[in-house]
């Protein structure tokens, strides 16, 4: 049902794509039709399989790397008062910052490769990864916290054994946001300095006209995405089930 | 488990400005149900609170003492109207989570048999959100058995539940209970004229203590003394309130 309600959704958009073509009349180096970017991808599988390899795999690191550093800080600042009170301002300030700008910072100071692409990816995701674990791990049902004391549990034990698991599912829709974001961070890295990956090979495509190449590694893009977050998100329903 | 102890809250507890109640004595006898009746607000649960060590919106003046000089609160089990269930753990996991949390070896043998008591015995593998109301308070009776403490303090452990599951429960717990110090708060009069081995009514005047019936707890429900006392209290307590 669901897939069948997607192919509609799918096939909608090619017509309403392949309509606008028609109507405008608009030359194929500006809005190529769906026929001729469907062509063009085929043609050039290949080298788009390349470059969505490069990408993926800065997006799996970046987002495996965000979450680690996001569950750490989330857990520190839930369990120091001094972190919160440092650490907490830096955070809505780094999130302030837009990441746009940083990126040929980065890339400056990490070179051309993978890791300036996964710095961009960590950057974007690490903030709502954080922030959402550690509202999570601060809105612990008061009545556990209240029975745990009557239990003469430790501090540590009560964050290992009810904070934690309580906070899980909201971990999980930082992470579902996260898959969302990674792809975006990893691409904006791309295109401030790479040879490679889908983002390099957009600009490249659009720099030579190349119209329907450009939409062929934009809708690339955009299904690696949604398979991302879809991956993601049947990994998280685990852990969130798990603790509902 | 140290022999049940004598209780006394000695008092007053002021919220703000705002006297919540004015210095009372509440002694809750060695071994044996005290029922704490009054309408919400009053601060019966504030009261409880206190005795476990737990924090209250309100600033307290005396003393919570046991006849054997020993900690009180390091010394009570809580349950409370929700049940607190871990959602994500299994019926025998809520059961053990005392020992979990003090990094004590769990005694499996004493929580198949309380499970086992408590009629659970086919959902100990079981999450909580599979349970119907009545078998959740029932874990919850277990994992505060488990505890073993001489002094057990309820919170309305029971009034969530639909009237025929909240007599089983009450008939459960006096059972399960008997021989520990017990607390119980209650809005309820019938509650606490079948339970009450004690009964103390609480109002914005103070605490009254009243005459149980003669018959041991927990009193059948048809019980005519238990019926008339159960008027009795409802009527002090309307009266108190107008
Ligand atoms: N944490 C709190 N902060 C401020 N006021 C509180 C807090 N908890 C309870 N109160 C107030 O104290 C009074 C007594 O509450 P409580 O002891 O829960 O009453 P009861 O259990 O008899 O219904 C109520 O008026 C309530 O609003
Ligand atoms: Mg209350």
């Amino acid at each position: 049902m669901k897939l069948l309600s997607g192919l509609a959704a799918t096939l909608f958009a090619l017509a309403i794509w392949q309509a606008i073509v028609s109507a405008t009349g608009l030359p194929k180096f500006i809005l190529p039709g769906p026929a001729l970017v469907a062509e063009t991808w085929w043609q050039n599988r290949w080298i788009i399989a390349e470059h969505t390899w490069v990408t993926a795999v800065e997006v799996i690191i970046g987002l495996a790397c965000g979450t680690v550093l996001g569950v750490v800080t989330a857990l520190q600042l839930a369990n120091s008062r001094a972190a919160r009170v440092l650490v907490q301002p830096m955070l809505v300030f780094t999130q302030a910052l837009p990441v746009f700008a940083l990126a040929p910072l980065l890339t400056l100071w990490l070179g051309y490769g993978l890791w300036s692409k996964v710095a961009m990816a960590v950057l974007i995701i690490y903030f709502p990864i954080t922030s959402s674990f550690f509202d999570g791990l601060m809105r612990t049902p008061p009545g556990y916290l209240d029975l745990a004391r009557t239990m003469q549990a430790s501090r540590r034990a009560v964050l290992w054994h009810i904070r934690i698991p309580a906070a899980l599912p909201s971990l999980a829709s930082g992470m579902r946001l996260a898959a969302v974001y990674a792809p975006i961070g990893a691409v904006i890295g791309e295109w401030v300095g790479s040879s490679q990956g889908l983002g390099y090979l957009m600009l490249l495509a659009n720099g030579r006209a190349k119209t329907d190449l450009m939409f062929a590694a934009m809708l690339t893009l955009g299904v690696f995405s949604i398979l991302l977050h879809m991956v993601v998100r049947r990994a998280t329903a685990g852990i969130a089930g798990e603790t509902r | 488990m140290t022999p049940a102890p004598d209780l006394t809250v000695r008092g007053s507890a002021a919220i703000g400005d705002a006297l919540l109640f004015a210095r009372l004595t509440l002694t809750l006898a060695a071994g044996r149900w005290t029922c704490l009746l009054g309408g919400s607000g009053v601060g019966k649960t504030t009261i409880l609170r206190l005795i476990a060590g737990l924090d209250t919106g309100a600033e307290f003046t005396g003393q919570i003492t046991a006849s054997d000089g020993q900690s009180v609160r390091e010394r009570v089990a809580y349950m409370a109207q929700d049940d607190l269930l871990l959602p994500w753990a299994t019926v025998a996991r809520n059961v053990l989570l005392g020992a979990r949390l003090r990094g004590e070896k769990p005694d499996l043998r004493r929580c198949d048999q309380l499970i086992e008591r408590m009629r659970l015995q086919d959902h100990m593998t079981k999450k909580p959100g599979e349970l119907s109301g009545g078998q959740r308070q029932r874990v919850a009776l277990a994992r505060t058995l488990m505890e073993d403490r001489p002094i057990v303090l309820l919170d309305e452990p029971f009034s969530a539940l639909d009237a025929r599951t909240r007599a089983d429960m009450q008939d459960l717990a006096a059972e399960a209970l008997q021989g520990r110090t017990v607390l119980l708060v209650t809005h309820d009069p019938g509650e606490a004229a079948r339970l009450g081995q004690s009964i103390v009514v609480m109002t914005q005047n103070g605490i009254t203590p009243c005459q149980p019936p003669h018959a041991p707890a927990p009193r059948k429900v048809d019980d005519l003394e238990t019926l008339e006392t159960q008027g009795a209290l409802l009527r002090l307590l309307r009266e108190e309130a107008a």
